[in-house]
């Protein structure tokens, strides 16, 4: 048997379909310079691709033709020599679809393998969401922003050449640089971004993560039911848990509404960003409440709304609704380490709330990912050209 | 994807096969762009609509000259291919699961009129449950209507069989259509390194498409599909039937073409060998589960377990004959079946119950014939499945009495 080698990327459907499959291919085909043969593909499950939703695209690579069946053999690979993460708030972990649970990010990193994370933190900061392991594995920074696409536009920001120079400096016997600067010179045919993929390369180091460190909470999974004891005719309950008023945080008397919500798909880690509240300029409109498509908010017992972060997907719709200024401000999801109650939290400390919302609430001019008006790209591609200069 | 467009300069390059890192869908679309088929219809379903968008972005893009019709559904798009192929265009068609259901009207008529379509049957589960990956149902749904049916493997085998299903179908001998099925997603949507063949390899092989007195045209004064009654219809059955007698040579011949121009051989058109010649049983199967097959196969050799593989490219024709005097050689076969049929003989899969059927006449020897279920709905046929299912088949080979079907790799 030769030398099999995978590699999955981990991206945020339709945002990021184009730059996760382009990495693939870019493996492969400087892979193949090397004489080495390879495949590349996504998984299918993850399709239709829904907005941000996590995603899966893979390359195989092996030796001979033999070897490369093997690896063919298992559809999706369970094992993987590098992982690389293309939006860090991939990091709490991903729920692809119902009955999935959450999947761990560096799940299929093996003993001694890598993991790559595009980031502007640092890796202490990241190793407080990404679960912890029972093996030893390395951990990398590929500093920069998460790159997000539209659908059919795609913004060409030098990321895919970073990750290709990045796994050249962790994975050398899968492919070299001088394969993938060939790949960029040959397929691509840009000499900027040689230099991006050799500034990446260069500067790409990683750090040893020993076996339990990390995030040490236990993730939800589900055991699937086996044929005799599903319903019948194709039909599944409802959610049965009509929901109900909830305690007062400070008080401990029942108010407002909190719906029962499907347990099995839970939604959350969809989210790139999450909707912060300021309860105290609220008006109690309902506009986020009704428009919201997954039911997210809860209805606080001081009749406020709460958007409730185990199901909210962080569509940004309530933002766009809401009729106060600076009411709700959609804010990157790397900021926050859990899915607490934003609404408990005001209402045990008001004035600890407010001074928390300047820290965490930056307005910017807009908010939301992919392509959305003409000259996009062309602002915000050189600063994350810069980034990749180094 | 893979960029398609060839600047000026290289043109010179064409003499020579170019290598593309491409999915099963897209070389089957640039299979008809070198035939350079005429009109197109699409309408999306996955995982057949890959092959509806690069055939649109070759369309745009110039490469290629055809109508591209989006029809409002399966039933007018494979309906309006009809037409168009009785009108002496070169069509290409596609669909995928219930999609393909949906044309099932116009499925029915098409082999009957003499219609040499090809079509691309990306396989999918059949609703309900929906589900989005690959069960065989779809395609072989249409198995006693006319249509010749292949199943492929590989992305360069998608593209080969294209081109020779062009040829096949096309051959005034044969006149009927052909479904060219490709397992949804493993196959549909994953990317390997294929050889194009060149423009000019392409232009030996295949002819015009040639209607001759069956063109509908107003010079060839004839009418198409007049009503009949219980005077004709054996008649014209019987008729068509001719061309169900003459396809196995038909294709026999045409597989030996593509070897001479294009180099590759493919053997026997109808079913492939792996590791069959000394083997004691053979597991037998159609499309992508050939690679944890072969993994596998390839594993248990190690341990002196002598099992080899026979995959079945062409369903219809079923090449019974040949491939009862194959199975024949073997103690016991085990069918894999990524189908089901209900109500079935013994419940087996499709598959499974025509084997038994072909080895059943005459005086030869009758292996016992296992039908495993395995991989529907797009779950992988994995490797502890396939040595389950070998050392099943194993055991009957020894004699030992198995189950005529069991459902592999399923929640109890």
């Amino acid at each position: 048997m030769g030398q099999l080698f995978a590699v999955e990327i981990i991206y945020r459907g339709v945002f990021q379909k184009t730059l996760a499959k382009g990495i693939c291919r870019g493996i492969v085909l400087a892979a193949h310079e090397e004489g080495k043969p390879g495949i590349s593909f996504g998984r299918y499950g993850d399709s239709p691709e829904r907005n941000g939703i996590p995603a899966k695209s893979f390359a195989i690579v092996a030796n001979d033709e033999q070897t490369l069946e093997a690896g063919m053999a298992q559809y999706e690979p369970k094992q993987v020599d590098v992982a690389v993460v293309l939006d860090d708030t991939l990091c709490k972990g991903a729920e692809s679809w119902g009955w999935y649970g959450l999947e761990t990010v560096n799940k299929s990193v093996k003993p001694g393998g890598t993991l790559i994370v595009i980031s502007l933190q640092d890796t202490a900061t990241l190793l407080h969401a990404i679960h912890a392991k029972q093996q030893p594995y390395k951990l990398a920074v590929l500093k920069g922003v998460a790159s997000f696409s539209g659908m059919w536009v795609y913004k060409d920001d030098h990321t895919d050449v970073r990750v290709l120079g990045a796994i050249a400096k962790a994975l050398p016997e899968l492919v070299s640089l001088q394969s993938i600067e060939k790949f960029i010179k040959d397929k691509l045919k840009n000499d900027l971004k040689v230099t991006s993929a050799h500034v990446a390369y260069e500067r790409f180091s990683t750090i040893e993560v020993a076996p339990g460190t990390g995030n040490t909470e236990e993730p939800f999974h589900f055991d699937l039911p086996g044929w005799q004891a599903l319903r019948h005719g194709v039909s599944v309950d409802g959610v049965t848990d009509r929901g109900g008023a909830y305690p007062d945080p400070v008080t401990g008397q029942l108010g407002g509404f909190r719906p029962g919500r499907n347990d099995k798909f839970k939604k959350y880690t969809t989210r790139t960003m999450r909707p912060v509240v300021n309860f105290e300029t609220c008006t109690k409109c309902t506009l986020c409440w009704l428009n919201c498509p997954d039911a997210a908010f809860d209805v606080t017992p001081e009749g406020t709304y709460d958007a409730n972060l185990v199901a909210c997907c962080g569509c940004g719709i309530c933002e766009a609704v809401c009729p106060v200024s600076n009411c709700i401000t959609m804010v990157n999801e790397s900021a926050f380490q859990d899915n607490a109650s934003q609404w408990e939290a005001f209402r045990k400390d008001k004035a600890g709330y407010a001074v928390w919302l300047k820290t965490v609430v930056v307005p910017v001019g807009e908010r939301s990912h992919g392509f959305r008006y003409r000259g996009q790209y062309k602002e915000q591609i050189p600063a994350a050209l810069e980034i990749a200069k180094g | 994807m893979a960029t398609l467009t060839v600047p000026v300069e290289e043109k010179k390059k064409k003499k020579v096969e170019q290598e593309a890192l491409i999915t099963g869908a897209e070389a089957i679309a640039i299979a008809c762009k070198l035939a350079n088929v005429d009109v197109v219809t699409a309408y999306p379903i996955r995982p057949y609509d890959t092959v509806m968008q690069y055939i649109s972005q070759l369309k745009a893009d110039g490469e290629m000259d055809c109508e591209y019709i989006v029809a409002e559904g399966e039933h007018s798009q494979f309906e309006i291919v009809k037409h168009a192929s009785v009108c002496g265009a070169r069509v290409f068609c596609g669909s995928s699961g219930v999609g393909w259901m949906y044309a099932m009207e116009a499925l029915t008529v098409t082999p009957a009129l003499r219609v040499p379509m090809v079509a691309m049957v990306g396989n999918r589960a059949l609703d309900d449950p929906g589900a989005f990956g690959v069960e065989h149902n779809d395609a072989l749904a249409v198995r006693d209507l006319g249509w010749n049916l292949v199943w492929v493997d590989s992305a360069q085998e998608a593209l080969d069989t294209a081109l020779i299903a062009y040829r096949v179908a096309e051959d005034r001998r044969m006149f009927v259509p052909i479904a060219l099925s490709c397992d949804g997603a493993f196959l549909t949507h994953s990317q390997s390194l294929v050889k194009i063949p060149t423009q000019e390899q392409v232009k030996e092989f295949l002819p015009p498409y040639n209607r001759g007195d069956l063109l509908l045209h107003p010079d060839n004064v004839i009418s198409v599909a007049p009503q009949v009654n219980e005077d004709w219809v054996m008649e014209i059955r019987r008729q068509n039937f001719q061309v169900t007698e003459r396809a196995v040579s038909v294709i026999r011949e045409v597989y030996a073409d593509f070897e001479r121009i294009f180099g590759r051989k493919y053997g026997n058109p109808f079913f492939e060998e792996y590791m069959t010649e000394d083997a004691d049983v053979v597991l037998l199967g159609m499309g992508t589960m050939s690679t944890p097959v072969r993994v596998t196969i390839r594993k248990l050799r190690e341990q002196g377990l002598k099992v080899g593989f026979v995959r079945l490219r062409w369903f219809r024709p079923f090449a019974g004959e040949e491939l009862a005097k194959t199975l024949r050689r073997f103690k016991a076969v085990g069918v894999i079946d990524r189908d089901f049929s209900f109500g079935s003989p013994h419940l087996s899969g499709v598959v499974a119950t025509e084997v038994r059927s072909a080895l059943y006449p005459g005086d030869g020897a009758k292996p016992p014939v296992l039908g495993f279920i395995c991989g529907l709905g797009g779950r992988e046929v994995t490797l502890p499945d396939v040595e389950k299912m070998a050392e099943i088949t194993l055991e009957a080979g020894k004699g030992k009495s198995q189950p005529l079907t069991q459902w592999i790799g399923l929640r109890g």
